[in-house]
């Protein structure tokens, strides 16, 4: 099926940015303005791999997005999903940055309160993230990049993005694993949030006293098999 | 050392090796490990099969899986664990192991084919892993290096990669990738060259250093 296009019969797609696997663009959804992300096919991985791959990412990421979007988690709404170029459409989340830019902003504008100023945002993502993984939604890649801020920063509304690593499961190991791919995201593109994350987890654990236990004793051993392995050779 | 014998400017490394599975980029005078295994390394996963197979342990495991590799024809999915730029290797291994007596005796595949289908995988994962951080560091350069670093196959993947989002690939040879006492001698220099010294009577050896532990006064 081709992309859809808009509603004078002009597809008017505009190239936006190209991530690790897929091509973003924005167009017209039958007169609303949204966002397309096309999976590529990778040249270095043998084919059926590939083709494995990429069908396997498109469901996930649509299957994570309609639970999450139950669960009252805000992500974008989905329009249409074409299995034959791998590419969905959805709303654009307008008037928005991504959290990574976002404490990126405040740690150069106010290098000694980004602290103070960072902690309700933090809060609130680990809230989010506790209710994604009491849904067992596994969100696969969690980085600060796949999280936007909508609107003004103060209100808080975060918004999910780029389930593609995603999958449905309510183990507490890839819970755990989940917050470790976060931490690390976390401390290796933003140097010195080590007690940002430590304020994420409070509010993680806060959210779901129950549940959340075994995810963050998950995460200490996680953690550890990281740091036990040595440097040789 | 990577970027002495290359020239390169401030890649992405790949760093995999029988200990080992990193991707690593340097910002604000730190090596910074944005990815790695959460369990085995590559190498080892490599070595583990290869034994699994009775490959014989000269001169590497990895290098006569490379060569059998080389002649398999038929793909077998194995399980792929890529955790946003982690990857996890422990449970392809148990997989593989314990489907591949079954497998070769029945004839359904060579040990060529499992060396090749097990090479095309995990390769498949850590070019993913190095992507993802390339995309997320904005970088246009990528290095590998390591033991396995030597692999043809591995090296020719990171190429294809590289070209399709028009970066560059570094790759050394293997008189670099595995000389380990080179690698040290030249950071050593450059310690020295940046007025970091220590004196004799407090200068020991660890292996023990994290890539992320050490403070870069070498570089901006």
């Amino acid at each position: 099926m081709a992309a859809p296009m808009d509603v004078s019969g002009e597809n008017v797609r505009k190239f936006i940015k190209q991530g690790a696997e897929a091509k973003v663009y924005a167009e017209n959804f039958y007169g609303r303005p949204c966002i397309s992300k096309e999976r590529f096919s990778k040249g270095y991985r043998h084919p059926t791999l590939d083709k494995s791959l990429t069908l396997q990412r498109l469901k996930a990421e649509i299957r994570a997005m309609s639970k999450c979007r139950n669960l009252g988690i805000p992500v974008p709404t989905l329009y249409f999903v074409d299995t034959s170029t791998s590419t969905f459409y959805m709303e654009e989340i307008v008037n928005s940055q991504t959290v990574r830019d976002y404490i990126v902003s405040i740690q150069t504008s106010d290098p000694d309160g980004a602290m103070q100023k960072l902690s309700p945002l933090a809060e609130k993502i680990g809230k989010i993230l506790s209710k994604m993984h009491c849904g067992k939604v596994i969100h696969g890649d969690l980085t600060t990049s796949n999280m936007l801020l909508r609107g003004d920063p103060s209100d808080l509304d975060i918004v999910l993005i780029d389930f593609g690593l995603s999958f449905s499961e309510g183990l507490a190991e890839d819970k755990g694993v989940d917050l470790y791919v976060f931490e690390r995201a976390l401390l290796s593109t933003h140097p010195n949030t080590e007690e940002l994350f430590k304020v994420v987890i409070e509010a993680y654990k806060k959210e779901n006293v129950k549940e959340s236990a075994d995810a963050i004793s998950k995460l200490d051993e996680v953690r550890m098999r990281g740091r036990k392995r040595t440097m040789v050779g | 050392m990577g970027r002495l014998v290359t020239g390169a400017e401030n890649p992405t490394v790949l760093y995999v090796s029988g200990g080992n599975t990193q991707v690593i980029a340097y910002l604000q005078r730190r090596y910074r490990i944005f990815g790695e295994t959460i369990d085995i390394a590559v190498g080892n996963c490599l070595d583990r099969f290869a034994r699994v197979l009775k490959l014989s342990n000269d001169p590497s495991p990895g290098y006569n899986i490379e060569q059998l590799a080389k002649r398999g024809k038929k793909f077998l999915e194995l399980p792929y664990a890529v955790k946003g730029m982690d990857v996890s290797f422990s449970g392809l291994l148990s997989y593989i192991e314990e489907k591949a007596p079954g497998l070769v005796e029945s004839g359904e595949y060579t040990p060529e084919d499992l060396c090749f289908s097990l090479q095309e995988t995990v390769f498949a994962m850590l070019v993913e892993i190095t992507e993802r951080a390339m995309a997320h560091c904005g970088s246009q350069e990528v290095m590998i290096v390591g033991g396995v670093g030597c692999n043809e196959r591995l090296q020719q993947m990171m190429e294809v990669m590289a070209k399709e989002r028009g970066a560059l690939l570094y790759a050394t040879d293997e008189r670099f990738c595995i000389d380990n006492g080179a690698m040290i001698a030249q950071a050593g220099y450059l310690m020295y060259k940046s007025g970091q010294t220590t004196p004799l009577v407090d200068t020991w050896c660890t292996q023990r250093f994290r890539t992320d532990e050490v403070e870069v006064t070498w570089r901006d």
